[in-house]
């Protein structure tokens, strides 16, 4: 029973601390690489509270829901947004062994898969609860991006399962060899992009499109809610991060990875965090016909490709 | 460079990249003083003992934000056959929510009663309070900045060379 609640409580703070870490790196990194300084007053030093404040900020808004919304699941869908990503972290090892993971299983990666996938019920209960024409279109439009992006998603996730011969996520990092990040680069590249448009990151976010639809399926939403969906956002900046290290870098897998894995496990989903923001800064959003036909013409093709070669080599070697 | 694929996304990333190297040009002005270029127009002083209520200004000020009020008196100056008449201010008030700042009362101004002060922080929360009375506007004369020097490589003012000229001659 002490067990779970150790588990839980450490999954928690995880949840807690790496999205906002995550956030306030985005502030920092951004507006340096926009030629501004960001955040430089809360917390005295360049900003390092600024979440915080705006978490107090967020705390003190009224909390509206329309007229016209369909109230209780207007009111559920930022929890079931947040919620996938707190449930995925579980799954998500930092280290080999029982102890560094939340809940270890041998399913680990379809479990993971299968919970991201809850985001765009989310999505489209707050579109369609809000009554209002920009939030549906934003709903419809993620709607569409995330079930076609659920495919290479899923297929390039596969490929590692197929190369590794399991689903357990400490399984796949034990199988991880670094000459994989040569042989499964396509399928590290396909789940890297698929996996920004899960989360509806620029330059994926047409759904949210703040320049024609005001705010996509988050028009409507004020206060704590709100930050709800911005925390869901950056929860799944971590999620996804982590689990690219996990499937594609070798996860806990350095140099001095008898005592520092974790460690390890944290500094690369940091680093593809950066590559996240980063990504975001330089490029300008996608088209919505650019996005369907990136997905379809190109990730599911590739991906495809891939599975094909990962069973070739795992047949031949 | 153009044709390889996928070059303009690299592109992308090593502009922002190279961005983020670089430090921000951001100042952060109310915690640090902005360096202003001389010249600068913030606000205009009034040196009073200079004015001699000749309204030039006033008359100059395109959208007539400057206000002037004014009285004879006669000055008895002992041996003159009769006393002298001077002007003496009772008013002067610039409206700052009206000025435009284009200078053009200070231009105007033949005794050098006007100059431009750098300072700029006077925002008010009532716009009634941007009118400054004269001795508002005589309090920004110690904000005025000496002169700045001329140019080396300029060439010398008409007065001057005419100056001398006629020295030479």
């Amino acid at each position: 029973m002490i067990e779970v609640i150790i588990r839980v409580l450490g999954v928690v703070v995880a949840f807690l601390t790496l999205p906002l870490l995550v956030g306030q790196t985005e502030h920092k990194v951004m507006a340096h690489m926009q030629g501004r300084l960001g955040p430089m007053y809360a917390g005295a030093f360049h900003g390092w509270a600024q979440l915080i404040a705006d978490g107090v900020k967020f705390v003190q808004k009224e909390d509206i829901s329309p007229a016209d919304a369909d109230r209780p699941v207007f009111r559920i869908a930022p929890v079931i947004a947040l919620l996938p990503y707190l449930v995925a972290l579980l799954f998500i090892p930092l280290g080999p062994g029982d102890w560094l993971v939340g809940q270890p299983i041998d399913i680990g990666l379809f479990v993971v898969l299968a919970v991201v996938g809850v985001g765009v019920v989310a999505v489209l209960m707050a579109a369609w609860s809000s009554a209002n024409k920009y939030s549906l279109l934003g709903g419809l439009r993620a709607a569409a991006q995330l079930l076609g992006y659920e495919l290479p998603f899923v297929l390039a996730a596969a490929s590692v399962a197929m190369a590794a011969g399991t689903l357990s996520l400490p399984g796949i990092v034990a199988a991880w060899r670094p000459w994989w990040l040569l042989w499964q680069l396509p399928a590290m590249v396909v789940f890297f992009v698929a996996g920004l448009a899960e989360i509806r990151r620029p330059p994926f976010d047409m759904p949210i499109a703040d320049s024609e639809l005001v705010f996509g399926y988050m028009t409507e939403y004020t206060g704590l809610r709100f930050a709800f969906f911005l925390l869901a956002e950056y929860a799944g900046i971590v999620v996804i991060s982590a689990l690219t290290v996990v499937l594609f870098l070798g996860g806990w897998k350095g140099p001095f990875d008898g005592q520092v894995g974790w460690l390890w496990t944290l500094v690369k989903t940091f680093a593809v965090s950066f590559v996240v923001i980063w990504v975001r800064v330089a490029y300008p959003r996608l088209r919505e016909d650019q996005l369907q036909r990136l997905c379809w013409l190109v990730l599911v093709p590739v991906s495809l490709g891939q599975l094909v070669l990962t069973a070739a080599v795992r047949v031949l070697a | 460079m153009e044709g390889i694929p996928g070059s303009g996304l690299a592109k992308g990333l090593a502009v922002t990249a190279k961005t983020m190297a670089h430090r921000a040009h951001t100042r952060q002005y109310p915690d640090v003083e902005p360096d202003l270029p001389p010249r600068s127009r913030g606000v205009i002083a009034l040196f009073e003992e200079n004015c001699t209520v000749c309204m030039l200004c006033a008359r100059e000020c395109p959208d007539w934000c400057i206000y002037i009020d004014s009285h004879k008196e006669e000055v008895v100056v002992p041996g003159a056959a009769r006393p002298r008449q001077r002007n003496v201010l009772d008013r002067f008030a610039i409206d700052f929510s009206l000025c435009m700042y284009c200078g053009i009362c200070i231009e105007a101004c033949p005794f050098d009663a006007l100059y431009w002060s750098p300072e700029f922080e006077y925002a008010e929360y009532d716009i009634r309070d941007l009118l400054h009375e004269k001795d508002r506007l005589r309090e920004w004369m110690w904000t005025v900045p000496p002169p700045p020097a001329h140019d080396p490589m300029g060439e010398p003012a008409k007065e001057e060379t005419t100056a001398a000229r006629k020295a030479a001659r």
